[in-house]
């Protein structure tokens, strides 16, 4: 079972607040609307705001310092610096809108048409794209500036146009991970049009995305075009950033302010409208992740736990070292953002002794998988072990006091004494190397044998673990072999250095019902000839029935319920066990109601 | 027409389903081949097979979201292997769906009152109306009234399913195709869903075909049970009888592979599942001992 | 393999047709005066026509295209129209000043942004919040902003480097390192920033993913892991991010040779188009157009050398 992420519909109301507000409250987007908002301000009342004209020149007074008349000085040819810094901001401004518009208007429509139907349109339009992208940008934009003018307005239209790929692909991929899901299949079968099903269903999912590239687009052309014009190759009556700057470096020897404010102005444009796309996306990023951690909350503990003073590994108590693993009291939490750790394991005490097979039996969210994952040392980093400890044959893993598994002492033990066996079988392995180099250089690191002898064992494992023809698996790659057959490697895998115990977690979830009896039978063969001491994780019965020796039943991170696998399934006590036990389908009348009367919940 | 005489709701004839391959002049893959079902009325049919053996591209398929290269399917007597969208909408007050993920069914964006008023909205159906249906559905499938206004992500899996199957429910559909519809739910959940299954079709009397990788759960909601493999029907019949004492080996192999939660008996079943295995391996021997 | 380079070698030849085929036609455009700017405004009428028909003006422009596209293939792309150098003399004495500055910052935004997104995503903690803010900051300030700042404070007032490049025919490797230092820390600079960034997150990613955990438990090192698996599965994501880094520095170098009055391509584009001269802005494109397609090639070698999966097919 995956885990999925339980919400309780009472507690989650919260999470919709508006993207906007949240934008506003990030300082840093707080700072690019602001910024942003008095720019568009300026551009819009230039006229008003501006002393004199962009082209308003005044011979008398060329490069003139900062006074009461020209407040930022003037230029070389006598124009007041702020007045052309305002009028500036008029057309830098609206010549980066011009520019994302054209990108959108064209890559949006054509990235939803290819994205949704694919087909001829997708491969040419793709084509188109590539020669697009492979456009040396800057070049072309010179070419078509030597071809129509040098108007501000042409070349960004131009520039939309290269950069539209951005829209298309963005759009493209947006779309085609929509277009599978189940909810668009679901509108299908409705009998909604395509047309519907893209305005209704799709064209949301690719906003926000579009939102974030229009303020990064915006920024770019900005720059861009102010690149264009710092080349010399503006329109010398249009005052913009880009020709100040420009006349601005012609002078630099002379008064370099004038370089400052243009380029005060082009930075603070372009980084304001990246701040915006960042605002944006963390705003709704947070969203996601509000609702997130807003799960069903048992009582959370405060952070500072009770902690013992740091010593030396202690010894175990007397009398319990003959078991393998023992874990007392173990409580596992998760920092909250205020500050306390939310418990996921609580109060967890069990023993596994060599060779016995214990079964830890729960639903999503019971902490099975966490409990297990501690013996191996393997939780999160952020994981805290906030009481109880565990101990390895007759030595702490997690000392009492300790509240992280220490990594010291576990990586001696694990691939050694503690193996592992994972759920997905595909998923872990890595699909860059072949499964051969992925058995060979455990073997190598831990049992120090040569390469060559670490390859005849792995191929003798994996004969042992059923394979018909272990040469060629040997050198495949991971996507080369069936589901089944990764996961027999997975468990040649965690037999290959003789462990002392294994942990499974979910072992054949994920794997076909006939495969699964296979798996378990390898499995079962396994432990019996190795005389391994097994942990296995599930929440199949079926599963604990097969293989196990005991059983202990866990529910929202508590033990419930724990004993002889016959005693635990033939008489359970505890109500949680009774109900599952009770859901499982096996052995009950067809057509029966199984929960009396049906429950309201679920 | 015989078979809509003989009250057949769903008629699946030799169907063929093949998706063209990836890349130019490649083969086509074959997911179907020579499919026939069918379905009566308020009757459910239980189709078992393990992943790839195409029992979901069977369900899509009458759905009209799998391409139908051959045969037929008739549903109330009318032919719609190619029906055209404006047919499927007119089609799809009579039939409709229940997905496996309660998390990709429904649209992350919307919320639970304007997922559910969306096929109702299609048929024409005003405001006011669809919000009184939409409330007696809510009802229907106990969930709490004031879970119109709220989005997906705020609901279990559980209750996501319950939210899936009020949108299927919305038109008083004749048949559901259910495809996996419990395999994504924890075991309790499991029960109470298909509880609401069982409770529906008493209700209303509507028909289901019940796609599951779980011969436990197809057993426990079938009339009549298909099992597929490799893109065939290998058997079909009575539930009591297809789950219970199969003839084909590998419904056989398939009704012993599932563990009993009971170590004895799963023992017994073990033994026996490894002399089937052996049986099915070298069946002149067995024909041998037989004689 | 070998198809598939030959597949993609053939894709690129199509993409150069395409390209120079929408350049010439653009430049049309700009050549109707062009008999009178190279002769001057004191020409002849007769003067200009003949230098129109010395030049195939008085062509038709698809037969100019024809006539420039049968001479292409044999390696002639002409001479310039004002200077009379042939254009691949221009370009192959400009052509390694563009490529030293931008392979240079290119490997080493490489290397930089390896070490520092392994270490944030490593490490977490404050080099990855620094790595997080500078990515933003290196994105909201234009590359050309910072070289004009750079050149204006360390050659212009601190007098550290040179203002203007000392960069000419057989001029020695000093003079290459004092004019390119700047230009290159102010490429590497903008593209460092979201370059360790993009390697964090993708190394992140990979950190997440359940082979890593598997080969823990295997007692595998952290080294191994982390040098031996997981960057291998994030270097595709880092070396498609280089190669627009690298088409977008082709294009940028323009406007950064111009700020540092570099002899390199980039002021070849802009005299070219400037003038409308023809042939070279042909020349031009088209040796960054192949230089573009050959990058991408490579890359595409590389991701499938990475990942077995994309090789099969």
């Amino acid at each position: 079972m995956t885990e999925p992420v339980q919400i309780n519909a009472s507690t989650a109301t919260l999470a919709r607040t508006s993207v906007f507000k949240r934008i506003l409250k990030n300082p840093m987007g707080l700072f690019a609307i602001a910024v942003l908002s008095i720019m568009i301000l300026v551009a819009i009342f230039a006229g008003w705001i501006a002393p004199f004209g962009e082209n308003t020149a005044n011979i008398g007074k060329t490069l003139a310092g900062a006074d009461s008349v020209n407040l930022l000085g003037t230029d070389s040819a006598g124009r007041d610096t702020f007045s052309r810094l305002v009028f500036g901001a008029q057309t830098t401004l609206l010549s980066a809108l011009l520019c994302a518009a054209v990108a959108i208007s064209i890559g949006l429509p054509a990235g939803l048409i290819a994205g949704y139907y694919s087909g001829p349109f997708d491969s040419a339009a793709n084509w188109v794209v590539n020669v697009l992208m492979a456009l040396p940008g800057i070049i072309v934009l010179l070419t078509i500036r030597a071809a129509f003018g040098p108007s501000v307005w042409i070349s960004m239209i131009a520039f939309g146009i290269l950069i539209s790929p951005g829209y298309f692909r963005l759009t493209r991929t947006a779309v085609q991970s929509v277009r599978n899901e189940l909810y668009v299949d679901a509108a299908r079968v409705s009998g909604l049009s395509d047309s519907r099903i893209i305005t209704r269903h799709i064209f949301s999912v690719v906003r926000a995305p579009i939102i974030i590239q229009t303020a990064i687009v915006c920024g770019v052309a900005i720059s861009i075009q102010s690149g264009l014009e710092f080349l010399g190759l503006g329109d010398p009556t249009v005052a913009t950033w880009g020709v100040m700057l420009s006349e601005g470096f012609k002078n630099v020897y002379l008064t370099p302010t004038l370089l400052l404010w243009p380029a005060l102005a082009i930075g603070l444009a372009v980084g304001s409208l990246v701040l915006l796309g960042n605002a944006v996306r963390d705003a709704l990023e947070d969203r996601e992740k509000v609702t997130v951690s807003k799960r069903n909350d048992p009582p959370t503990v405060a952070l500072q736990m009770q902690r013992g003073p740091r010593k030396r590994t202690a010894s175990v108590e007397v009398g319990t070292e003959k078991h393998l693993v023992k874990v007392s009291h173990l409580a596992i939490g998760y920092p909250q953002a205020n500050g306390t750790l939310k418990p996921v394991v609580n109060d967890v005490s069990f023993t596994v002794d060599r060779g016995e097979v214990l079964g830890i039996v729960g639903e999503s969210g019971s902490g099975k998988s966490q409990t297990a994952f501690s013996i191996l040392g393997l939780l999160p980093p952020e994981a805290r072990i906030i009481s109880g400890s565990i101990q390895f044959d007759g030595e702490y893993t997690v000392a009492p006091g300790e509240d992280i598994v220490n990594q010291s002492r576990l990586s001696e033990l694990r691939g050694k004494r503690i193996s592992y066996i994972p759920q997905e079988p595909m998923s872990n392995l890595d699909p860059a190397y072949t499964i051969g180099s992925q058995l060979v250089a455990p073997m190598v690191k831990v049992l120090g044998i040569s390469k060559a002898e670490a390859k005849k064992r792995a191929l003798k494992l994996l004969s042992d673990v059923g394979i018909v023809d272990p040469a060629r698996t040997f050198g495949a790659y991971p996507h080369e072999v069936s589901g089944g057959m990764a996961q027999r490697v997975l468990i040649a895998g965690a037999i290959s250095c003789e462990p002392d115990l294994i942990i499974a977690d979910e072992p054949t979830t994920a794997l076909d019902v006939t495969v699964q009896a296979e798996v378990l039978d390898l499995i079962r063969d396994l432990q019996k000839r190795l005389g391994v001491g097994v942990i296995l994780v599930t929440h199949n019965f079926g599963v604990v029935a097969d293989l196990c020796d005991r059983v202990v039943v866990m529910q929202a991170g508590r033990l419930v319920e724990g004993g002889e696998v016959r005693e635990i399934l033939g008489t359970p006590q505890d109500p949680y066990t009774i109900t599952l036990l009770d859901s499982m389908l096996e052995n009950k009348t067809p057509m029966t109601m199984l929960v009396s009367q049906g429950g309201t919940k679920s | 027409m015989t078979d809509a005489a003989r009250g057949d709701l769903l008629v699946v004839d030799d169907l063929i389903v093949e998706y063209p391959g990836k890349g130019f002049r490649a083969k086509p893959f074959r997911a179907l081949t020579d499919v026939s079902i069918r379905i009566g009325q308020g009757e459910t049919l239980g189709l078992v097979g393990e992943s790839g053996s195409g029992k979901t591209t069977l369900g899509r398929a009458v759905l009209g979201l799998a391409p139908v290269t051959g045969g037929r399917i008739t549903f109330e007597g009318e032919d719609i292997s190619h029906a055209s969208r404006k047919q499927r909408q007119k089609l799809s007050r009579d039939l409709q769906v229940v997905f496996q993920d309660p998390y990709t069914s429904l649209n992350p964006a919307m919320e639970i009152g304007e997922i559910l008023a969306e096929p109702l909205t299609i048929q024409g159906i005003g405001p006011a109306e669809s919000k009184a249906r939409i409330k007696e559905l809510l009802d229907h499938v106990n969930l709490p009234s004031d879970a119109l206004h709220r989005q997906p992500r705020e609901f279990s899996g559980g209750q996501r399913q319950r939210v899936a199957i009020a949108r299927a429910l919305a038109l008083s559909p004749k048949l559901i195709v259910c495809d996996e519809p419990v395999s994504a739910l924890d075991l309790t959940t499991q029960a109470r869903v298909l509880d609401l299954f069982l409770q529906i079709q008493q209700d209303t009397g509507v028909s289901y075909l019940f796609v599951s990788h779980d011969l436990d759960v197809v057993r426990h909601i079938s009339h009549r049970v298909a099992v597929m493999y490799h893109g065939e029907i290998v058997e079909q019949g009575p539930a009591s009888q297809v789950t219970v004492a199969p003839q084909h080996p590998y419904t056989q192999r398939l009704l012993l592979a599932s563990p009993v939660p009971d170590p004895d008996r799963q023992e017994v079943r073990r033994a026996n599942r490894r002399r089937l295995l052996d049986e099915q391996k070298n069946p002149d021997l067995v024909a041998a001992a037989g004689s | 393999m070998v198809t598939f380079i030959l597949k993609r070698i053939g894709s690129g030849l199509v993409v150069l047709a395409a390209i120079s085929c929408l350049t010439f036609f653009l430049l049309y455009f700009s050549s109707t005066n062009i008999a009178r700017n190279i002769l001057g405004e004191y020409a002849t009428p007769e003067q200009v026509a003949a230098k129109q028909a010395e030049l195939g003006l008085d062509q038709p422009i698809f037969s100019r295209f024809l006539a420039w596209v049968a001479e292409a293939l044999t390696g002639n792309f002409g001479t310039s129209w004002f200077t009379n150098e042939s254009v691949v003399q221009a370009i192959s004495n400009r052509l390694p000043v563009t490529l030293a500055l931008v392979v240079t910052s290119i490997v080493i935004i490489a290397i930089l942004s390896t070490l520092i997104g392994v270490a944030a995503a490593v490490k977490r903690g404050w080099i990855d919040r620094a790595v997080q803010i500078a990515a933003v900051i290196g994105d909201a300030i234009p590359n050309f902003v910072l070289a004009i700042v750079f050149v204006t404070i360390f050659a212009i007032q601190l007098g550290f480097f040179p203002a203007t490049s000392s960069i000419q025919p057989g001029a020695d490797g000093g003079a290459w390192v004092a004019s390119l230092t700047l230009p290159v820390i102010a490429l590497v600079i903008s593209g460092l920033t979201s370059g360790a960034q993009q390697v964090r997150s993708a190394v992140i990613k990979q950190l997440e993913k359940d082979y890593v955990r598997t080969l823990r438990s295997r007692g595998i090192s952290e080294g191994v892991i982390l040098f031996k698996h997981v960057l291998r599965s994030a270097a595709p994501a880092g070396l498609t991010v280089l190669s627009l880094q690298f088409i977008g520095m082709l294009g940028g170098v323009v406007i950064i040779e111009q700020i540092f009055a570099l002899p390199g391509m980039g002021a070849l584009a802009v005299q070219s188009t400037t003038l409308g001269d023809t042939p070279l802005v042909m020349g031009v494109v088209l040796y960054t157009v192949i230089i573009v397609i050959l990058v991408n090639l490579l890359v595409d070698l590389a991701n499938g050398w990475l990942n077995p999966k994309v090789r099969v097919s």
